[in-house]
């Protein structure tokens, strides 16, 4: 039953992916073609627009959530595609304990630095 | 992911690479498993290098510095292939998964028929946009720039 829970989650967690790194991707590579959210410079990741960006409570929400979906949609793949190796009982709990943990500091990490730099950019 | 109790993957490795009798789809799978394991360590790196910004305008600069070149635009053309390829073939598994394009039940009546086939308008479709998305971030990345 947990299995068939997280499998749903990770389904969910590529819908919002899809939106929202669709979005990033439209915004940092399809730049010229589109011409989204970079108002300060031409280039996406100059510090003016990273700035411009950062000033929106939206990106900083849709940072974290981006950076959530994300982080369980990959490690979640991951450990189904090692579970397939056929680990012994041991090897799975600590490859869960592993990729939960790890999982939970780079989220707590990335949001701090998404929330970091929205205040810094309302400073400027 | 359920449990395989009983079958276990005896190929390993060999397994996910090899398409066997199921032609195009089974290849879209082994593609999906290596572009998201390729978009996995590119995010896992991405988070510190972007994180940079929290400390203002000269540790962003230091942190793009890193990743700039004509090697990093290849390589970030790349993570948006396998970014087009995985979302777009995602897609047509969420579909799938959820009961469309895998046509009507019919009687198991010999010549046996697979709803493999009922499923490939689907996959040539999105395969045929996830090409517009990369032919659209060519001409972004090596074009228009």
């Amino acid at each position: 039953m947990r299995d068939q829970r997280l499998w749903t989650w990770h389904l969910l967690a590529g819908l919002v992916i899809l939106v929202f790194l669709g979005l990033h991707m439209g915004i940092m590579h399809l730049d010229v073609l589109l011409g989204i959210f970079n108002p300060k410079d031409p280039h996406p990741v100059a510090w003016a627009n990273v700035v411009e960006r950062a000033k929106l409570g939206f990106f900083t929400v849709s940072y974290i959530v981006l950076l959530g979906a994300a982080l369980f949609h990959g490690l979640y793949g991951l450990r189904n595609i090692l579970f397939e190796l056929g680990l012994g009982a041991a090897a799975k709990k600590g490859l869960n304990v592993t990729l939960t943990v790890g999982g939970l500091v780079l989220f707590v990490f990335g949001s701090w630095a998404a929330w970091a730099a929205g205040a810094l950019a309302k400073t400027l | 992911m359920l449990e395989n109790k009983g079958h276990p993957n005896r190929l390993g490795i060999w397994g996910w690479l090899g398409g066997g009798k199921w032609g195009l789809e089974r290849y879209l799978y082994t593609l999906h498993r290596l572009t998201g394991l390729g978009l996995l360590f590119y995010f896992l790196l991405h988070i510190f290098v972007t994180s940079a910004r929290a400390f203002g305008p000269e540790a962003w600069a230091t942190s793009m510095g890193t990743v700039s070149g004509p090697l990093f635009v290849v390589g970030e053309f790349l993570v948006f292939c396998a970014f087009a390829f995985h979302a777009f073939n995602g897609v047509r598994l969420g579909l799938i998964e959820l009961g469309f394009a895998i046509g009507n039940p019919i009687e198991p009546v010999y010549p046996y028929r697979t709803s493999v086939h009922e499923q490939r308008p689907l996959a040539i479709v999105m395969m045929v946009l996830a090409g517009l998305v990369v032919l659209a971030g060519g001409l972004d990345f090596f074009i228009l720039h």
